[in-house]
């Protein structure tokens, strides 16, 4: 992947005033209080949570202080290793086949979208994909990832609005073992986390895929809207409470939000950012990529 | 993680150390300030915005004079929340629906709610005597059309569309089939897009001239970080829209995004959507919005309500009576009676954020019964045994039981919850007001 992935020129547009900001902190020359308030203030605003952002700022002190940096080019490149070090706290994902990937999160971030992509790369990668359409409580769900998976050119299984998922997922993963697939994705519906109802229907799917068929690799993987705000946190929370969450998705990286919250989840959690969504495209995913993922938000 | 409803609860610390002050100094104030400001930011609102409405508070609470029934940190929680309130505009979820057939056109970023929110408008129209055309203008996302038809056929509302051509060519003739059927309302759904999609964000300019909407409305997803100024901004540069929908309410997000929303556009928030039926419709309240953001659950509704119940002589009584330490049995049934008239006590529970999840977490509800038997119990004691509880022995707790109708053991798991009452508020001594 080089220096241009669609991660990084997606993270582009927003970069540009960030960097004016800090190049703007820099010019005073002065490493002072006052500039680590207004460091934390760039960090918050790219919705790294304001904890987070409090302590990378602690630890750049530390770090500056140490290594007894003086000059801005010492100072960014210390932070850039501060974040990079906390993203990393994560171990890296390595999906092994055959996978049942399972597609969480809230409303509107975009499951469906970035299933019909991870369909598309994977089997631009030569591998065989099944795809569940297990969100069978929003309006026309099924009829979207119906399309996407015409465009990736998958196998779908799909029941009707109102059905239970969990049905759905038991017919997928029939069909994924008749056909020996090497990765069965499951969209589930929409939910917001503190739904008590609705989680314990996710953890019903959850322990369908482990019954059934516990020859697989069975990820489970959040998708996050790079929109959003300090909340992203209390989904990973609470989804993870519930089901063990194993990757993060973050989705429409090509606005001018940033994401930023993804660094608490690393450090804290312990969950990797797997993919990243760019656009509406088939093609609009690439792999996260922890130094370009920095750079672009610096 | 997420710590919610903290900053009453660091208010208090910071202003439990000072010395009791008839002002708000500017230390005090700066103190107090920091708190704010990480609780705005935690809830979302954007950074330059928490700068800009903490200088203005900072200037509002100088100087200003601690009223007798507050504490310094509920004073400035007011001062706070006054500015919150205000900030966020009055409750207006009236639409202009004088024209006809009025167009309401919506318009967002992808994922914000806005087909979902295309149907509960219908609905909420369609109560009010409306007939209501939906206009689906999505010809992006795959099968956001059905989606449309489905919402549309569950308000009972008719559905326009020509399939995937040009938008603008749809939303046109949609609006004639309006006029010419006799349609009040055409609620036009347009796609998802980003701000910063130059294309189609001409489109939606193109759109709103051919059809002249009445309202438009800005759909935003309340979970929205700080981004939501952005969106916001170049939605409204672009549009010059009417109000905005918040979605997702029923979820746990602080919602600060409006507050930045409010300050960038200035235009007024119009309802707030709450959960997945095509009734959840809510107007939106501002004052509910603003402890929402610093949260604090109702805790200022508690605060009202205590201020009403419990006049200024009672409170002054009360101080009182802890000085001397003569809390007496006869107090504490007062007390009691003062907190009935608050209402349901599990409600009020519930208005205390940490207190309220903790309770419900326990399951260890407030039963109204038991206080209702504690109440027997200290009215049948004489007004002497009120007063000194210590000459209690065992013949007169066993008159207490049978007159109240209770145990012997009930009576004593009594006078040791007082015992440890009066414990409680000897710590509090010297501090004023009801604390939270």
């Amino acid at each position: 992947m080089g220096i241009f992935s669609k991660m990084f020129s997606a993270l582009k547009k927003t970069k540009d005033k960030i960097s004016q900001k800090l190049s703007g902190l820099f010019s005073r020359n002065k490493i002072d209080d006052e500039f680590y308030e207004e460091l934390e203030d760039v960090l918050i605003s790219s919705d790294i949570s304001v904890r987070t952002s409090m302590d990378i700022v602690e630890d750049l002190r530390d770090k500056v202080k140490k290594d007894k940096i003086t000059d801005n080019d010492g100072v960014v490149a210390a932070l850039k290793e501060i974040l990079i070090d906390n993203i990393e706290r994560a171990e890296e994902l390595e999906i092994q086949t055959p996978a049942v990937i399972m597609v969480i999160g809230v409303n509107g971030v975009g499951k469906t979208t970035t299933i019909g992509k991870l369909a598309h790369y994977f089997s631009e990668n030569k591998k065989s994909v099944t795809i569940a359409a297990a969100d069978t409580f929003r309006a026309a769900a099924s009829d979207q990832l119906t399309v996407w998976a015409n465009r990736a050119n998958v196998k779908i299984v799909k029941s009707s609005e109102g059905s239970d998922p969990s049905a759905v997922v038991f017919d997928a993963i029939s069909s994924a073992k008749a056909r020996k697939t090497d990765y069965l994705i499951i969209d589930t519906a929409g939910r917001l986390h503190v739904k008590a109802n609705l989680m314990e229907e996710l953890k019903k799917m959850a322990r369908i895929v482990e019954r059934e068929y516990p020859e697989a690799h069975f990820y489970k993987f959040i998708v996050l809207d790079a929109t959003t705000g300090q909340n992203a946190v209390n989904q990973v929370d609470v989804f993870n409470q519930a089901v063990g969450i194993d990757g993060i998705v973050l989705t429409k990286l090509d606005g001018t939000a940033k994401g930023g919250f993804v660094i608490s989840m690393c450090s804290e959690l312990e969950i990797p950012v797997v993919y990243v969504g760019t656009g509406e495209k088939l093609e609009d995913i690439d792999v996260f990529d922890a130094e370009q993922f920095v750079s672009g938000i610096l | 993680m997420a710590v919610f409803s903290g900053l009453s609860e660091k208010l208090n610390h910071i202003f439990a150390k000072m010395t009791k002050k008839g002002k708000l100094d500017e230390y005090d104030i700066k103190q107090a300030m920091r708190e704010v400001r990480i609780a705005l930011l935690e809830a979302d609102v954007n950074i330059e915005v928490t700068k800009r409405f903490i200088a203005r508070v900072s200037e509002k609470a100088l100087g200003q004079e601690i009223l007798k029934s507050l504490s310094p940190a509920q004073q400035v929680i007011k001062i706070v929340n006054d500015e919150l309130t205000e900030l966020m505009g009055s409750t207006n979820s009236k639409l202009d629906t004088s024209a006809s057939p009025a167009v309401i056109m919506m318009c967002g970023l992808q994922g914000a709610g806005k087909t979902t929110l295309c149907g509960k408008l219908a609905l909420h129209l369609k109560k009010q005597n409306k007939k209501v055309l939906l206009i689906a203008c999505d010809v992006y996302r795959p099968a956001a059309i059905n989606q449309l038809k489905v919402v549309g056929e569950k308000a009972g509302c008719e559905v326009f569309e020509r399939g995937q051509t040009n938008p603008v060519d749809i939303a046109k003739k949609g609006v004639e089939y309006a006029s010419s059927y006799g349609f009040d309302i055409a609620i036009i759904d347009t796609a998802g897009r980003l701000h910063i999609d130059d294309a189609l964000m001409t489109e939606l300019e193109n759109i709103k001239s051919a059809v002249h909407p009445a309202e438009i409305l800005l759909t935003v997803d309340s979970m929205t970080g700080q981004d939501a100024v952005n969106v916001a901004r170049t939605f409204n540069d672009r549009l010059d829209v009417t109000g905005v929908v918040l979605t997702k309410l029923d979820g746990d997000t602080r919602g600060g995004a409006c507050l930045s929303i409010r300050e960038v556009t200035g235009k007024p928030i119009k309802f707030s959507s709450v959960g997945e039926k095509l009734t959840d419709l809510e107007p939106f309240y501002p004052d509910r919005m603003a402890s929402r953001i610093l949260g604090m659950g109702d805790v200022l509704s508690l605060i009202e309500k205590a201020e009403q119940v419990i006049t200024d002589d009672q409170a002054k009584k009360m101080e009182k009576k802890l000085k001397e330490n003569s809390f007496t049995l006869e107090d504490y049934i007062e007390q009691f009676e003062a907190i009935k008239k608050m209402g349901n006590i599990n409600d009020l529970i519930g208005m205390v954020p940490g207190l309220g999840n903790k309770m419900k977490v326990s399951n260890a509800q407030i039963d109204e019964k038991k206080i209702e038997r504690v109440k027997a119990i200290i009215y049948s004691m004489t007004p002497k045994e009120r007063r000194d509880p210590n000459i209690l022995n065992s013949s007169r707790k066993q008159r207490i039981a049978k007159g109240s109708g209770t145990t012997v053991q009930e009576v004593n798991q009594l006078l040791k919850q007082f015992d440890q009452s009066k414990q409680m508020m000897k710590q509090l001594k010297g501090k004023r007001g009801f604390r939270f």
